[in-house]
């Protein structure tokens, strides 16, 4: 698993390469958070075009992210999911939390 | 029905084997040639399985996860998963979505995604004892 990260503007991306489990979370939520507290994003967006699988460990992980740029008033964005990630975002309810797959707004914004 | 293979696996409950495990049974039931969905389906729900024994079941110890699987001639799939942990004091309670004993960042949907990726979940634990976690599904006919 690795992260990596791409500040522009007002907006933070973290480009996910992997697998996301309880084993690979805690680094990665690691490497996010210092991103997000370093630059102050309106938008943190989490590309998960590289990622082959993830578990509810991903959901608590995504959950965490948007408590934490929540708490800096920005916005989250999940972009890429493959149709299986796709199936456990929704099984969480992800959609109402984050914008999911709006892939050229990210882009827009970047 | 006709059992066409199965395995056994004993494993100390250390996060880097959650990935060992859902490729360990991804790699057996593929003798099934199941769709991308369905073997996706039973990684994910091993890996919740297999996470809440290290997570849960053996909080501060290293403990042994006891895996098992069975595949069937009508294409269906027993998978059972077992420690020898704190087990779970209210399973009704705990099979509840989002319902955690645990802060930090776990959302309490391991049961709700096994739940909805399986066709089968049964849950039986004893408090101080352990818990067995068995899951079954029906791959899709092949033409
Ligand atoms: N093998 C186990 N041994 C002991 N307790 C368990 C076990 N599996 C589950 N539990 C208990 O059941 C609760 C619910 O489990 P579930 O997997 O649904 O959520 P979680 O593990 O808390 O969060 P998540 O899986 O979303 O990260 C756990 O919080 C824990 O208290
Ligand atoms: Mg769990």
């Amino acid at each position: 698993m690795s992260v990596s990260i791409v500040a522009k503007g007002e907006v933070v991306t973290a480009f996910l390469d992997g697998e996301i489990d309880h084993h690979t979370a805690a680094e990665i939520r690691t490497t996010i958070d210092e991103a997000v507290y370093e630059h102050k994003p309106t938008l943190l967006v989490l590309d998960f075009k590289n990622v082959s699988f993830m578990d509810s460990s991903g959901i608590g992980l995504v959950m965490g992210r948007y408590k934490t740029i929540s708490e800096l008033d920005g916005e989250l964005a999940i972009i890429n999911t493959s149709p299986c990630i796709g199936k456990v975002m929704r099984l969480a309810g992800m959609e109402r939390l984050a914008k999911i797959g709006m892939e050229e707004l990210a882009n827009e914004q970047a | 029905m006709n059992k066409l293979n199965s395995f056994n696996l004993k494993i100390p409950s250390r996060s880097a084997n959650e990935s060992f495990a859902r490729v360990a049974v991804s790699a057996f039931v593929s003798q099934l040639d199941p769709t991308l969905e369905e073997l996706s389906d039973i990684k994910t729900a091993v890996s919740e399985a297999v996470t809440n024994s290290i997570v849960h079941a053996y909080k501060n110890e290293i403990g042994s996860i006891y895996i098992s699987a069975e595949i069937y001639e009508n294409r269906s799939i027993k998978i059972r998963i077992r420690d020898t942990g704190c087990g779970i004091d209210d399973v009704t309670k705990a099979l509840q979505p989002l319902f955690t004993t645990v802060g930090g960042e776990r959302s309490g949907l391991g049961f709700s995604v096994m739940q909805s990726f399986m066709d089968y979940l049964k849950v039986s634990s004893k408090p101080g004892k352990g818990t067995t976690v068995i899951m079954k599904k029906a791959l899709s006919l092949k033409i």
